[in-house]
């Protein structure tokens, strides 16, 4: 069927996109609306002593003790032993981060509240800050949550028989960094409350992902009924991660609108989302790998600190990244013994949160690394090296050592295209013949899972605050023959307006130009977690599909009474009912149902076109796409500049549905992988003071600082969902650095020279070489 | 804070009004293209009482040539440099300083003199200029002033500029034809200001004239740049030797400037 599943369809919500129609938050105009700005803690650790509010200001500042009945937010986890945190929406008694939230000040605009916010004094008794998170670790240094006794979040344990490992094992032990990132999409966080008195709801628009899941997330702290409240997802300017977080902006902004029934407006500017905004990415490795002689993989040991940030976030919780590095650090591999050990540290920053790729990417970097090191160690290429431990496509589905439930691929093939690809004996060559002009030429490989559209035996095992069950799609032919699709996911550069309309197509053959989706709004679409874990395609798609099939169904049926057939002669077909004797155009019949109804017969159905169906996969384990990243790269041994030559990427993401929307996944991912890989570091001072506040001290790549990535797709069908589609929404964030930083060892190590921490940037790379030349690593 | 605090806004037409304008009115700041004050009013960093918009004095938008000079209005943009509409005194050098500063979009508003009187050790102009013979020209109700650019840059972000005055035109002397230039940069990425950055001009009678700016300390002038190059390479271990950063990366990418800065001298 022409544009249905597998087309590379243009992307139908691009239109209002392009030509600057969007609707986002900060586009809402709404009369006596008044803008909030935030004082915020300029001490990273501290006791509030005292606010001090003029009084001709004071009716427009709200500080933590005006709040009266409202609660902190919790994101508590079943893992055991996981330590709690609350959240305060305005701070009192203590202040734990830089930017953390004191007094709320309103005014018509921004730069009006601002002007409030600048004559309030705090006084503020700074106390010792924890800045880095190993020392962090270690007893008898300051404490975040004095009642804890320590700054651990959580602590997580695996073994699988390591004790087995043979003794004449060779092996490499790396320390590996990936630095601070701040969550960087383009449009930032930003909310609107205003009170809606004729349903009696609070309406709350904001720049989120999980409308549903900050309603619960609202009602909780607000301590209201769901029902009083509405959340309005509008047109948001990318997720991935960051807009799935329940803001204490939100609820500070929520209870003055409850309580004073203003219409408040709040957007986060650049300085606050790098600032004050939740981080991700900061982990610390120690990782040994082992292998037999020939480069067999026999065993991993590690030890994994995560720096978690003051406070367990809503709703995914300070231990998501931590908390799955056990079990995602096998990687592709299958060997026998293995051990980990993981760390989630409080520390005086603002909280990590699952960024795109969670915590695949600092593991993948962990990992890949080592073993590139391991390969160099024994003597053979790195490519030959992960070949020999891959998990094998007749091992598939297969259960790894840490009970990860691969379900289909073919790991090694994806592996060898990627060599071709990357042309490796070209850059052999080149290396061999290599001039000295300064430039040093390398090629790296790094490959991952990618798990997506995990449900709820996964996330009932974690207890964060939202176990995903089923997920529903409400469809519905308007009386002219049009689909409405309702989704409570959201769409927000994924192109869902465009893949469910895919889906719906290839089902009831309605034209594109007549299905529209509808989501973003919690008064018009089924609870749904929303959108997360690259979960979207499988879950939404399988919703949208099983909500059409029943749809056909009822078509079918009313078809079948005007084609005077039995329900069993009549088939759905490109938009027509087609019985023995005739058929009936879909409109025809929707016409009939809404508009003529003496036209039907006395029995037909009373349910009518009009449909809510639920869906869940086979399995709910998740799919597992992956991919082999490989990188070219020429570096400059004297100024340390990197250059990507040639980035190549082999996807096997099972069935696609819109193969250029997931190139555009792809591009997007890889985009900020690299900004992971060489640009992005958010650092912080002694004194626990970040050291980026505007774009020009943290880096982020631009166009000009992305190669000409090339794809490769394979498509292996997932055997659990309903087309054998796999979720790819991250992976292209998770490989690069991995693949990059291997690129340069590779070009580096005839100098000696090891990079073990991302970003690389041309001083660390200049200085490595140095600490190469002086002899010591 | 991102929201500039409230201030008073004036636009005159004339130079005179302009001079009158900061004169009378206390703690009035001058602004043309608004690159640099533009983010520093938005982040609260910088709060003038008022500022005086200088876009619409039409004679610092224009520029005067003659045999030797020529003098450049104060408000011509980067891009009026990069797409030729004003003639380049160092026969195309200029065009393509100009066009290496950040991106378009700041290029078509950010200004010469605006560049210069902020004195930004890390801006383009600033460290290539430094290599032509170049004054600035300072104007006030009492009169004008020039001088050298090398004595009007003071240290990072410090001019010889007093409150009433306001940098009108930059002359720059024409170079014999022989000499030959070169300007190359090291940014972290495209648009970024330079880590560090590398002029060289290299004389009829053999003097080489170097320029190493970037990072944060002003740019220095190296008189006797031949001294420093041997076959056309940037001695590294001399340069090093001067010290001009506190590290081994800063000297490295310095010299990196100035070697490419020099090949581009010779490919002319």
């Amino acid at each position: 069927m022409e544009n249905g599943i597998g087309a590379r369809m243009l992307r139908k919500e691009d239109d209002r996109y392009m030509r600057g129609r969007g609707q986002f938050v900060g586009d809402f105009k709404i009369h006596g609306m008044q803008e909030v700005a935030f004082l915020r803690s300029p001490i990273a650790h501290g006791l509030i002593k005292d606010i001090r509010i003029p009084d001709e200001v004071r009716e427009n500042v709200i500080i933590s003790s005006d709040l009266l009945g409202v609660l902190g937010i919790k994101a508590d986890t079943a893992l055991p032993g996981f330590k709690s945190s609350v959240q305060p929406v305005l701070a009192s008694g203590k202040v734990r981060h830089v930017g953390e939230l004191v007094a709320m000040c309103i005014a018509p605009t921004r730069a009006e509240a601002e002007d409030i916010a600048e004559l309030i004094t705090l006084e503020i008794e700074e106390l010792p800050p924890v800045t880095e998170m190993l020392a962090g670790r270690q007893p008898g240094g300051p404490l975040l949550h004095e009642k804890w006794g320590d700054n651990l979040f959580l602590s997580t344990s695996i073994d699988v028989n390591f004790s087995g490992l043979p003794a004449n094992a060779r092996k490499v032990t790396r320390e590996l960094r990936t630095s601070r990132q701040a969550m960087s999409p383009l449009e930032g966080r930003g909310v609107i409350t205003q009170y809606d008195d004729r349903l009696g709801q609070l309406v709350v628009i904001s720049s989120t992902q999980q409308p549903h899941i900050v309603r619960s997330g609202l009602a909780e702290c607000l301590a209201i009924p769901e029902g009083e409240i509405r959340v309005i997802a509008p047109d948001v300017g990318g997720g991935f991660g960051y807009k799935g977080i329940l803001l204490p902006e939100e609820v500070a902004l929520a209870w003055v609108t409850l309580k004073r029934g203003l219409t408040l407006k709040w957007i986060e500017d650049r300085r606050e989302n790098l600032i004050a905004g939740a981080d991700c990415r900061e982990h610390h490795y120690v990782l040994t790998a082992y292998a037999d002689e020939t480069g067999r993989l026999l065993g991993l040991d590690c030890q994994a600190t995560v720096d978690a940030g003051a406070y367990s976030a809503y709703p995914f919780s300070a231990c998501l990244e931590a908390g799955q590095i056990g079990s995602i650090l096998p990687g592709l591999y299958d060997f026998p013994h293995y051990r980990c050990h993981t760390y989630s540290v409080a520390t005086n920053k603002p909280p990590i949160l699952p960024y795109r790729g969670v915590a695949r990417t600092g593991v993948c970097f962990a990992l890949e690394v080592t073993l590139d090191a391991l390969a160099r160690e024994l003597g053979i290429e790195p490519w030959e090296l992960r070949a020999r431990s891959l998990v094998r496509p007749e091992q598939m589905p297969f259960d790894n050592i840490a009970k990860r439930h691969f379900d289909s691929g073919d790991y090694p093939q994806a592996l060898r295209r990627a060599v071709e690809m990357i042309r490796l004996e070209d850059v052999r060559a080149e290396q061999a013949a290599r001039a000295s002009t300064g430039k040093m030429t390398g090629a790296g490989f790094a490959m991952y899972s990618e798990q997506a559209g995990h449900g709820t035996s996964v996330y009932a095992a974690w207890g964060i605050p939202f176990v995903p069950g089923y997920e529903q799609c409400y469809a519905r032919l308007t009386p002219d023959g049009g689909l409405e699709l309702r989704i409570g996911a959201h769409s927000h550069g994924q192109g869902l307006e465009t893949t469910l309309s895919q889906v719906a197509h290839s089902i009831l053959g309605i034209g594109h130009d007549r299905i529209k989706l509808i989501h973003g709004d919690t008064a018009k679409t089924p609870y749904s977690t929303g959108t997360w874990g690259s979960r979207c395609a499988i879950m939404s798609g399988g919703a949208v599909a099983e909500a059409c099939e029943q749809l056909g169904q009822r078509v079918k049926q009313i078809g079948a009474k005007l084609l005077q057939a039995r329900a069993e002669e009549v088939r759905l077909n490109d938009g027509f009912v087609e019985g023995p004797r005739g058929r009936v155009a879909v409109p025809d019949i929707a016409r009939t149902w809404y508009r003529r109804p003496q036209d039907l017969p006395f029995d037909a159905d009373p349910a009518g076109l009009e449909i809510t169906a639920g869906y869940k996969a086979k399995r709910d384990t998740g799919t597992f796409s992956y991919a082999a990243h490989a990188a070219k790269v020429v570096v400059d041994v004297f100024t340390g500049e990197i250059e990507i030559a040639d980035y190549v990427v082999v996807e096997d993401a099972g069935t696609l549905i819109n193969p250029m929307i997931v190139d555009g996944q792809i591009y997007g991912g890889c985009a900020q992988g690299i900004g992971t890989a060489l640009y992005e570091e958010m650092t912080y001072d002694a004194n626990g003071q970040p050291k980026a506040s505007t774009l020009s001290d943290y880096l982020l790549p631009g166009p000009t600082e992305i190669p000409a990535i090339r794809i490769d797709h394979m498509e292996t069908p997932s055997p659990y969902t309903r087309f054998g589609q796999k979720g790819l929404g991250e992976g292209g964030a998770i490989a690069p650095p991995a693949a990059i930083t291997n690129a340069i060892n590779d070009a580096l190590a005839p100098l000696g020279a090891e990079l073990l921490i991302s970003p690389v940037t041309p001083r660390r790379v200049v200085e490595a070489i140095a600490r190469a030349r002086a002899g010591s690593r | 804070l991102m929201k500039a605090a409230a201030f008073s806004y004036f636009r005159p037409s004339t130079l005179k009004e302009a001079l009158d304008c900061l004169q009378s009115v206390a703690g009035a700041k001058p602004i043309a293209g608004g690159q640099t004050l533009g983010p520093m009013l938005n982040l609260r960093l910088a709060k003038p009482e008022a500022l005086v918009d200088l876009t619409r004095l039409k004679d610092l938008k224009t520029f005067e040539e003659n045999a030797t000079f020529i003098t450049y209005g104060a408000c011509l943009t980067h891009a009026n440099f990069e797409d030729g509409l004003v003639p380049c005194a160092a026969r195309g050098f200029m065009a393509k300083v100009a066009g290496g500063i950040a991106y378009r979009a700041v290029r078509t508003r950010g200004t010469i003199g605006g560049s210069l009187a902020h004195a930004d050790p890390a801006a383009d102009w600033l460290c290539a200029l430094l290599a032509l013979n170049t004054n600035v020209t300072l104007s006030s109700g009492s009169g004008k002033r020039s001088l050298p650019l090398s004595s009007f840059v003071k240290g990072p972000l410090a001019a010889d500029i007093r409150l009433d005055e306001i940098l009108t035109a930059v002359t720059v002397e024409k170079p014999a034809p022989e000499d030959r230039f070169g300007y190359a940069k090291i940014c972290r990425k495209t648009g970024e200001f330079a880590e560090a950055a590398g002029t060289v001009r290299r004389f009829a009678d053999g003097r080489v004239r170097l320029v190493s700016g970037g990072g944060d300390r002003s740019p220095v002038i190296i008189e006797n740049g031949a001294e420093f190059i041997t076959a056309g390479s940037i001695d590294k271990e001399r340069f090093f030797a001067l010290g001009l950063s506190s590290d081994l990366y800063g000297n490295a990418i310095r010299a990196a400037t100035l070697q490419r800065a020099l090949d581009e001298s010779f490919a002319k």
